[in-house]
């Protein structure tokens, strides 16, 4: 079996431990001061990362690229955390990351973004990304990316993948009921929506960051614009998913007496 | 009028400390940082600082640094590091950083170092490369158990402390054959010795107890040399105490290869390179930033725990209802919580100012030392002596060169100053008198005002703030400044150093150059607080000209290194000035670079505002300080029967040689217009600010 080419899709998402209060903007529903709050790579294409890494490893001639639409100068700051965890080549379209633009919209650019990667062999395609995203749940955008690259073999909620030498390959998704579905396809190409995955997130290794940054940093400044926007979606309303805090402060409370509180609480 | 809207993120920090087109040092940081609100934060929230022993948890801190590349950091790429060229800057980020969370797993990730910078600064080839690559992790592949140093200069008493001449480290030949390397008997006995615990090799000063042996000189002893090699008992510290500090015990046989720089034979003596007290000061020149650093960045860390416990505290039950002021301003409605908190972050803005000025100087100073050390070779000028007279008559090149380095870009004299830039010694001269101030000043300032204020934010947090429960591990923060004031120098060493640096001409012609700066800045931008920063600077330099030359009632000279009480005094009071001066230069390379970052340009103006008030309230601070330590000093050795005037006291003016003092005085005084409105906006500007929920480490 040749290399894979895998392409992950994964942008940012404001760090969840900010304050994050909806407002309106002329450009539609976003976040209060999101520009100046501090950004993370989206958790779940995060996950989809750190695995693409690894199966890259595993099979040699393998290539990873990044490809992310996001606002470069958030996205610049990210890197210097995440492209020092994984060799990969990043690409970038400069548009904005909010949770708001038009799925449909996202995936024609990411789309776009694919298929003007210089030399990337689609047959050797392996196209990953989050099931879902931090920002937006919709789990959405890649299934519409597949269909416009013409990947029809997709899998989402997946927590594993294992190549065979023959370049079939076995995947474990997530589905309902906390059980496991597990398919065997001839190959390449597919499209994989990643859940948790399996893998820690690595630690940093500055000799990777230092590789990376030769290919980030001129990826970044020559990214091209890309115009996504809310789309045809009219947003009536936006609010934070209720808060029920009903919390107490403990320390040191053992295992066992925290799980029989769940129990009895779920039991009511 | 816009404010300021959230915390000041990264892109913000790395325009304003210079580092926005080092990917290098941005990516060590978010190394650092990671390790630290997760590992370190872990450790001790889980009550790991209570112990004085090394456990096997805190021996995870080792095996962090080492995964991060923080282990390497300070290695050049020739010998395994991954950052070309000086790393001043690039260490003292990244213990900032740790010390964000806490400062003992700083001084941990700095201590290794620290017993390299003798080898690193003036070891031969072959010890450099030894050590300097030996101490960075095994990569995959490579079978072999990495070095970790300790250095150790400080003795049981009652000998090194403060005072590094009265060594009892002893060395002494034990066997020299002909023709073969002296073997030679080290005994050192350690006090307060960081690394100790787990340390493969020690960095020891140590004097002759030969005749075949001259004066002093360091050694480098390992752990499988033959004899003993007692790791001590662990210091009962009650900081830091993530990091491992012992009272070491070594006895031991090493080859005179060993020496630190090598040594020559001459008439059958040992003659080491260099003596103990050249290396110690080149190794402190630089290692006394990130500890000064490590400090003020506590003040800065205190800011989000104390605004949360602020706003969030009549939240939950009846106390106030959701809607109120109570309810969502909580301690914020009072115009003292605010405003103490304005202290504590300008505070440490200036101390973050000066200490990365120093950084970036020291980085700047490196390849400038080594370039004039090659040129006085070329040219046959060897000895300290003959040096420091070549130095000496480049001295007003020097002094013309940091004038057209502090002058405004468009209007100074561009081809003389590249021709001045590029004159290895004048440079050399110019950048050594400033680093000769800054480096000290930063280490006695940022440090000593750290302890202060800290237990000004540990107060805003009331009765949780002296609890284990404190958000932001505060309490800890305040104590560990103490150390970070004592050791690699305590302030009396920091005060003594530049009692012999900030009279030099070439560093007060740097600080006229400044004077005129703000002066022309008071013009344009009055109300910023440049001209109560100039006032402060023009009375410290016309106080210390006044003392240079006064003496007291019984003639004795006032400005002399034995009159601490005259000198120290005035050295805090240039301290208090360096710090505000520096941040006002940050801000205003923040105004002038912002708004090419999208990030920052959202917001610019708002948080331009604020930076400037808090700058206004440190320069007014900084003045009022100076200002009063200077009165002291000027009038404080007029004896009581020396009438100020011939008026008497009630319409008293002053005598009238201290006229032009009694004028800058009043003068300083009247520049604080508009300092306390400063104040009061930045104090509204916090009640207001977007924080985020939670901090991002665990309490
Ligand atoms: C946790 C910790 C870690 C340390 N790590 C190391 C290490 O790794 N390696 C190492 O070699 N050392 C280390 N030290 C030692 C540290 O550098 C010394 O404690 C420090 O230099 C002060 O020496 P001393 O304690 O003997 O104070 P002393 O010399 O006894 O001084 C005490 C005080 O007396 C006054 N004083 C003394 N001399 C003068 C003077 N000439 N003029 C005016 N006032 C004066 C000052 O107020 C001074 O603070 C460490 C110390 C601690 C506590």
């Amino acid at each position: 079996m040749s290399g894979l080419h895998i392409v992950v899709c994964g942008s940012i998402v404001p760090d969840p431990l900010q304050t994050l209060e909806p407002v309106t903007t002329p450009a539609g529903p976003g976040l209060k001061n999101e520009m100046m709050l501090p950004a993370i790579l989206d958790p779940w294409a995060g996950h989809a990362l750190f695995e693409a890494a690894n199966l890259a490893k595993s099979v040699a001639g393998s290539k990873v690229y990044l490809v992310s639409l996001g606002p470069k100068a958030k996205l610049q700051q990210v890197m210097m955390t995440i492209g020092q965890k994984a060799p990969f080549e990043l690409v970038v379209a400069d548009g904005p990351a909010s949770g708001f633009t038009d799925a449909a919209e996202v995936a024609a650019e990411l789309a776009a973004a694919i298929e003007a990667i210089p030399g990337l062999d689609k047959s050797q395609l392996l196209v990953f990304g989050g099931w879902q995203s931090a920002s937006r749940g919709a789990g959405a955008t890649l299934q519409m990316l597949g269909e416009r690259l013409g990947i029809t073999d997709q899998f989402q909620g997946v927590d594993e993948i294992k190549m065979q030498a023959d370049g079939s390959f076995t995947v474990l998704e997530r589905i309902e009921g906390g059980s496991y579905q597990l398919s065997s396809c001839a190959g390449t190409p597919a499209v994989l929506g990643w859940a948790t995955g399996n893998l820690p997130e690595p630690p940093n290794n500055p000799q990777i960051g230092m590789a990376n940054m030769r290919l980030i940093m001129p990826a970044l400044q020559k990214a091209k614009p890309a115009k996504v926007s809310t789309g045809e979606v009219s947003f009536v309303a936006v609010e934070l998913p209720k808060q029920v805090r009903e919390t107490r402060v403990v320390k040191d409370m053992a295992l066992e007496e925290m799980a029989k509180e769940i129990v009895d609480w779920i039991r009511g | 009028m816009e404010i300021l809207r959230t915390l000041p993120g990264d892109d913000v920090r790395q325009i304003m400390w210079r580092y926005a087109d080092r990917f290098d040092l941005q990516m060590a940081i978010q190394s650092a940082r990671s390790i630290a609100r997760g590992l370190v934060a872990r450790l001790v929230a889980d009550g790991q600082r209570n112990t004085h022993e090394w456990t096997p948890r805190k021996a995870e801190l080792l095996t962090a640094f080492d995964q991060s590349g923080l282990t390497a950091l300070y290695m050049d790429p020739e010998d395994g590091g991954f950052i070309a060229g000086p790393k001043n800057l690039a260490l003292s980020l990244v213990a900032l950083e740790l010390a964000w969370v806490d400062g003992g797993s700083a001084t941990c990730s700095l201590a290794s170092n620290l017993a390299l910078a003798p080898i690193h600064e003036k070891g031969t080839p072959e010890q450099r490369h030894a050590y300097m690559g030996g101490c960075v992790p095994p990569q995959p592949g490579e079978d072999r158990v990495v070095k970790r140093g300790a250095f150790a200069l400080t003795e049981a008493l009652p000998y090194i402390g403060v005072d590094t001449g009265v060594v009892s480290g002893r060395v002494r030949v034990s066997d020299w054959q002909d023709g073969q390397e002296p073997m030679l008997q080290v005994e050192k006995r350690g006090r307060f010795i960081t690394n100790m615990d787990f340390a493969t090799f020690v960095t020891a000063a140590v004097d002759s107890d030969d005749p075949r042996i001259k004066g002093s000189c360091m050694v480098i002893l390992e752990e499988s040399d033959p004899g003993t090699f007692d790791r001590g008992t662990p210091t009962k510290k009650m900081v830091h105490q993530l990091s491992s500090t012992c009272d070491p015990v070594l006895n031991l046989t090493i080859p005179a290869s060993r020496i630190i720089g090598g040594y020559e034979v001459r008439d059958g003596v040992i003659v080491p390179n260099f003596s103990h007290g050249e290396i110690i000061g080149s190794v402190f020149h630089r290692t006394r930033i990130p500890v000064g650093l490590m400090s003020s960045v506590k003040l800065l860390s205190a800011v989000e725990p104390v605004i949360r416990y602020h706003r969030n505290r009549f939240r939950g039950g009846d106390a106030a209802q959701p809607g109120t002021p109570r309810f969502d301003l909580g301690l914020q409605q009072k115009e003292d919580a605010l405003q103490r908190l304005v202290d504590v972050w300008a505070t440490g803005e200036a101390g973050m100012s000066l200490g990365l000025a120093a950084a970036r100087l020291a980085d700047e100073f490196d390849p400038i030392e080594r370039a004039k050390d090659a040129l006085l070779a070329e040219r046959g000028v060897v000895g300290v002596r003959a040096q420091m007279s070549a130095l000496r008559k480049v001295q007003a090149q020097a002094i013309e060169y940091v004038e057209l380095l502090n002058a405004p870009v468009g209007k100074r004299d561009e081809a003389r100053f590249q021709e001045l830039d590029a004159d290895a010694l004048a440079k050399f001269v110019g950048l050594d008198a400033l680093s000769n101030v800054l480096i000290p000043a930063c280490k006695l300032w940022c440090t000593g005002q750290t302890a202060v204020m800290m237990r000004e934010a540990v107060a805003l947090v009331g009765g949780y703030g002296i609890t284990e429960d404190c958000p932001g591990f505060l309490f800890q923060k305040w104590n560990d400044a103490q150390l970070e004031a004592t050791y690699e120098g305590p302030e009396a060493v920091q005060r003594r150093h530049l009692t012999a640096t900030m009279n030099n001409p070439v560093f007060l012609a740097s600080l006229h150059a400044w004077v005129r700066e703000l002066k022309d800045l008071a013009k344009t931008r009055p109300g910023l607080g440049a001209g109560v920063l100039a006032t402060g600077l023009e009375l410290w330099a016309w106080t210390l000209d006044h003392l240079q030359n006064a003496t007291d009632p019984e003639g004795r000279k006032l400005y002399h290194n034995k009159r601490q009480g005259v000198t120290f005094p005035l050295a805090d009071a240039l301290c208090w000035l360096l710090g505000p001066y520096f941040l006002l230069k940050d801000i205003l390379e923040l105004e002038a670079k912002g708004g090419d970052n999208p990030v920052v340009a959202d917001g610019l103006q708002g948080l331009v505002t604020f930076f400037l008030d808090l700058f206004h309230v440190q320069a007014a601070r900084g003045t009022g300080e100076a200002g009063r330590l200077c009165a002291e000093l000027v009038y404080g050795f007029r004896s009581p029967g020396q009438k100020c005037c011939a008026v008497g006291d009630a319409e008293c003016v002053g005598p009238e040689e201290l006229a032009h003092f009694v004028h800058l005085r009043s003068k300083a005084d009247m520049c604080f217009t508009g300092s306390r409105l400063s104040k009061d906006r930045a104090g509204l500007a916090l009640s207001q600010v977007m924080i985020p929920e939670a901090l991002d480490y665990p309490i």
